[in-house]
């Protein structure tokens, strides 16, 4: 081959190379932006997960947030307490104080004690299944338990159990919210984790018809808001409601006269208490 | 409450469906080859049988034990892969070694279907797949082409049929053809209306299924009557064929002449089989027409320039490359749009 | 073909099976009182009606029990001398609790007959008065929707109507009640048709007709010689013709924008049902009480057409038409658009144009298995709104919501289920959108 040609080609690239290599040297020069390489630090010791628990619009921005010093490392519920320490260590500020939430279930319906009043065939979510006559529940509240929300959990904080039910892992749970928009019964609710006291149901009907469609749903009967601390409990709705501002006063005494057992506490433990009547009636429901 | 009542059921609505399902559209696209498969077998005797018969049982059984294997629900009832197995064959040279023809049916599966997904999610047509494969990997045996109705062929095979693995395939000067169309291209032999009639008719050589237009036509009308394929690809393809080669033949009349363009090679086949596989063409009414005169146009610039006779299988596979552009491209005009633009407009 | 026998119609679309033959004959038979009545606050599209009675308060045929909750609204009346039980909570059809009156009805005294006609005074009207009247009666757009009637009656300023649709088509497979509605009160239709010209202030009427009714053509075109502002078009036989806009596309050749309302292209469209029982009730000054219902359906001993007071829970029927055994699957309205119902315990309401009961036997050949989308392309050769569907089922499964109804249209799709029904790989496309409308609906009020 001619040496000057390959010569006068060889050259072409190398300075065609030249040129455009300090254009780029020069556009990153004029074009870098200036990043706090905590921010990058602190990413790392975050979860990952993008759950948006904090507030903030994934861990990225939640570990911008930390570096200008809007929010406090524990306001991550799904991260590790020494990641916390260390984040806190790193940016030299207080770690602040980290309020356990998790996502609570307002139904205690399962398929064994839950009646359903047609069958649904179709896709096999409970979003699809409400669409369509509510789903085939007889009680119009109740969960549908197809576990839309254990399929959204990013944190597999949700299994549902044997009678369909979901079951919330307090331990794994953020309280990222993802089940509380997937539910299309709108049954799960955010709630720091010492509210102990909960009511497993949001059926509005009284007496006979609710228990037609459900034995654990509440009946409105109201017993549990008479033996309850003063204002603890009122009924609303045919429905008890609890006012966590008191909840100092909750104990395990305002669920024993319950008779379906639709008022519980949730032990960390044990998972949800039943009261002795509850207990009882549910009892014979299973003899008889 | 006591009385043990059988529930109602909730179903989303419609309430009613038209009775036709994936598989039976599958299962009639097999009866319709059924013709087209026995013409086959008539004009290439046991070795097209045999041929027919290990592709079809390797592609089945490939989708059988592909899906058992990765524990997903089992396609292979669903008649998808029959259809590859059949078309695919047809697509083959009478007297390709059977082993080859099972390797091919593996690769129209696995390459052609599963890889993406299985049924629906193909991007290719399978049978069309596997045959560029076997091309490129054994040009040599792709391109050999047994005479048609030669005697004795219901009683003995094309030697080359039961050639073993990878040894060297007994020559078969006896019973070797070609096709019209590697005649016209290689041996610059004229075409006249003697070459088109028989190549309607199908006394000719080809591949296993390339060979009675006439058959594969009354085929195909059957499988549009039902509704189970659009006529407008064929339609568009054949049309475009016809137009463009027409074109072509005013130019210059060494070019062969438009019918015998239509009637010759895996045209037919093509046309009414391959382009129209329902996954790997458009959805829209519009990007029908688009892609079948498109495959139409390729087919004949393949044909005529190219370094290979034949030219449908890549025109096919080619337009199936452009079929998502040609969705994207003409997705119909929503009822109520052009008014709520011109409105838009007007307030602007 | 020559150009006589091309009817009008719309593009796309499909021809299910008919299935009209079981009710076609039977003329409208009144139903008995029930022993109990449910009318739900809400069975309109709008706000809620306000009760106006107590419990245990007795009320006459025809009173108003509750009035209307807003202009976008009607009120309610009681469709037997009765008593008010409760007002609680009942089932609806879409399977959430909804406040409603309980009636038990006196079945023990004569329940009065209706007042006489006064046309004269309703002739008197002027149009805003009349809007007003059509509104006292608690009509509703009685082909499914249960649109306000009066609220499509008031014309907006800047806004005209010059055509009046009818919609005699009655596209959906087994119903009946249009048709003989058609054949049985042609002279109530045209006192309707005459009110809604009036208060809409538009020049003409076409009665739109599918021509698999040519009885009800014939009939009502005679009907119509003695009015030179009202003509009866046949259109083809079609589903979904029925649909507005479809109709006023065949009709008029006029496309309702995206987004838009029939006004938008100065039409307005009243169901033959709905200006049947209009012309009835205005000029008697009386509210909507009872309905025509087609009962019908392979799981119906006695299919037929009857006239239904409203409130009468579905059981009570189905108990008087018969339902067989094998009964599973009750829907209220057609088989294309209709919704199956949980509970037989739901009332009959306004919108409720039949009910349809399918046995073990349509339900076995009904598949359950889906297959892959095979890209076949017929839904997009059925949509009447030339939508994709495919696309938006796939969509639908990716969650893309969002996608949906930004770039694909989604919000026009009103869920006729030609996609679903042509759909050889049995994919539920109408349970795909309504998922995404509902999920786009939730995420709209939260923010």
């Amino acid at each position: 081959m001619d040496p000057v040609a390959l010569f006068t080609a060889g050259g072409l690239m190398l300075g065609l190379g030249l040129i455009l290599s300090s254009v780029l040297a020069a556009a990153n020069k004029k074009l870098h932006v200036f990043e706090d390489p905590r921010i990058d630090q602190v990413e790392e010791m975050l979860p990952g997960a993008n759950c948006g628990a904090c507030g903030e619009a994934g861990c990225r921005a939640f570990a911008e947030a930390l570096v200008a010093g809007r929010v406090s490392p524990a306001q991550c519920p799904a991260n590790e307490p020494q990641n916390i320490e260390a984040i806190a260590h790193l940016l030299g500020i207080d770690a602040g104080a980290q309020h356990k939430r998790v996502a609570r279930l307002a139904c205690a319906g399962g398929n064994n004690v839950a009646a359903s009043s047609a069958t649904y065939r179709g896709v096999a979510t409970c979003r699809a299944a409400t669409l369509i006559g509510g789903g085939g529940k007889s009680c119009a509240w109740g969960c549908l338990g197809f576990g839309d929300c254990m399929a959204v959990c990013p944190f597999d904080a949700i299994v549902m159990n044997r009678n369909a039910l979901p079951i919330v892992d307090e331990d794994k749970c953020t309280a990222c919210g993802a089940c509380v928009d997937a539910c299309p019964k709108n049954l799960f609710s955010l709630h720091p984790v010492d509210h102990r006291l909960w009511v497993a149901c949001k059926n509005e009907l009284r007496g006979a018809e609710v228990r037609r469609a459900c034995a654990v749903a509440c009946i409105g009967c109201g017993l549990c808001a008479k033996d309850a601390a003063e204002g603890l409990i009122a009924i609303e709705n045919s429905l008890a409601r609890i006012d966590y501002d008191k909840n100092e006063l909750a104990s395990l005494e305002a669920i024993q006269r319950c008779p379906t057992g639709a008022i519980v506490w949730l032990d960390k433990e044990k998972g949800p208490i039943l009261g002795e009547k509850a207990i009882g009636a549910l009892a014979e429901r299973k003899a008889g | 409450m006591t009385q043990e009542t059988p529930q109602v059921e909730l179903r989303t609505s419609p309430h009613l469906q038209r009775p036709i399902r994936t598989d039976a559209i599958m299962r009639n696209v097999v009866y319709a080859l059924i013709p087209v498969a026995a013409f086959s077998i008539y004009a290439f005797g046991l070795s097209a049988l045999l041929l027919i018969a290990t592709s079809t049982a390797s592609c089945l059984l490939t989708e059988f034990l592909v899906r058992r294997l990765s524990k997903v629900e089992n396609t292979a009832g669903d008649w998808s892969a029959v259809v590859t197995g059949i078309l695919f064959a047809l697509t083959l040279p009478p007297g390709l070694p059977l082993w080859i023809a099972a390797v091919g049916g593996v690769i129209c599966i696995v390459l052609g279907k599963l890889l993406f997904g299985g049924l629906g999610y193909n991007p290719f047509n399978p049978a069309l797949v596997g045959r560029a494969f076997l091309q490129a990997a054994f040009t040599v045996p792709m391109t050999r082409w047994a005479a048609a109705f030669a005697p004795g062929r219901f009683v003995q095979a094309i030697p080359s049929t039961l050639a073993l693995p990878f040894m060297q395939a007994p020559e078969f000067d006896a019973w070797s053809g070609a096709t019209p169309l590697a005649m016209w291209k290689f041996q610059q032999t004229a075409t006249d209306m003697k070459d088109v009639m028989s190549a309607f008719m199908g006394t000719i050589e080809g591949s296993a299924g390339e060979t009675s237009a006439l058959v594969i036509l009354i085929c195909g009308a059957y499988l549009a009557v039902r509704k189970m394929m659009d006529w407008r690809i064929p339609a568009g393809m054949l049309g475009s064929v016809f137009v463009f080669s027409g074109v072509f033949y005013l130019i210059n009349n060494a070019n062969p002449n438009p019918l015998f363009m239509l009637c010759s090679g895996g045209l037919m086949l093509g046309a009414v089989f391959m382009a129209t596989d329902m996954v790997t063409s458009p959805t829209t009414p519009v990007g029908v027409w688009i892609f079948g005169v498109l495959t139409g146009f390729l087919t004949v610039l393949i044909r005529l320039y190219g370094a290979l006779p034949e030219g449908v299988m890549y025109a096919i596979l080619l337009g199936n490359a452009l079929t998502p552009i040609i969705n994207a491209l003409t997705q119909p005009k929503i009822y109520g749009a052009k008014k709520a633009k011109a409105k838009v407009e007007q307030t602007q | 073909m020559g150009t006589a026998t091309l009817k009008k119609t719309f593009s796309h679309g499909i021809h299910p099976p008919e299935h009209k033959a079981a009710t076609v004959e039977s003329a409208i038979t009144p139903l008995p009182f029930p022993p109990g009545l449910v009318i739900p606050l809400s069975q309109h599209t709008g706000a809620p009606a306000r009760p106006i009675v107590e419990p245990k308060q007795e009320v006459a045929r025809g009173d108003k029990i509750a009035e209307a909750g807003g202009f976008v609204s009607v009120p309610m009346h009681a469709p037997a001398k009765s008593t008010v039980a409760k007002i609680g909570l009942a089932l609806t059809p879409s399977g959430a609790m909804t406040p409603a009156i309980f009636l038990k009805v006196d079945l023990e005294s004569e329940q009065e007959p209706p007042p006489e006609a006064d046309s004269a005074a309703s002739n008197a009207l002027t149009p805003e008065e009349l809007v007003a009247a059509v509104q006292e009666t608690g009509m509703v757009g009685l082909g499914g929707a249960a649109f306000p009637t009066h609220v499509k009656m008031l014309v907006p300023k800047g806004k005209r109507v010059d055509t009046v649709v009818v919609n005699g088509c009655e596209c959906e497979p087994y119903l009946t009640t249009d048709h003989r509605v058609m054949l049985e009160a042609s002279e109530d239709l045209f006192t309707g048709v005459r009110i809604a010209l009036r208060a809409t202030q538009a020049g003409c009427a076409i009665i739109g007709i599918e021509t698999n009714k040519p009885d009800a053509i014939k009939a009502l075109a005679k009907a119509a010689e003695s009015d030179s502002r009202i003509r009866v078009a046949p259109v083809k036989t079609k589903y979904p013709q029925g649909a507005e806009k479809m109709l006023i596309k065949a009709l008029l050749k006029r496309e309702v924008p995206s987004g838009g309302l029939p006004i938008d292209v100065n039409a307005a469209v009243f169901n033959v049902a709905t200006l049947a029982q209009l012309g009835r009730l205005l000029p008697r000054k009386q509210g909507l009480i009872e309905r025509v219902v087609t009962v019908t359906g392979p799981g119906v001993e006695r299919p037929g057409n009857y006239l239904v007071p409203l409130g009468t829970p579905v059981q009570f029927l189905l108990d008087h038409a018969g339902m067989k055994d094998t009964a599973r699957q009750v829907i209220l309205g057609g088989p294309m658009m209709g919704v199956a119902i949980a509970s037989l315990e739901i009332p009959v309401t306004k919108g409720v144009s039949g009910i349809l009961v399918l046995t073990d036997k349509e339900l076995a050949q009904r598949p359950t298995k889906v297959y892959p989308c095979i890209r076949c392309g017929q839904c997009i050769q059925a949509c009447p709104m030339f939508l994709n569907p495919s696309r938006l089922g796939l969509l639908s499964r990716k969650e893309q919501y969002a996608v949906m109804e930004e770039r694909y249209h989604l919000n026009d799709c009103f869920e006729c289920g030609c996609c679903a029904y042509v759909c050889p790989s049995n994919i539920p496309l109408v349970q795909y959108m309504r998922i995404a409308k509902a999920v786009n609906r939730e995420r709209k009020t939260a923010k």
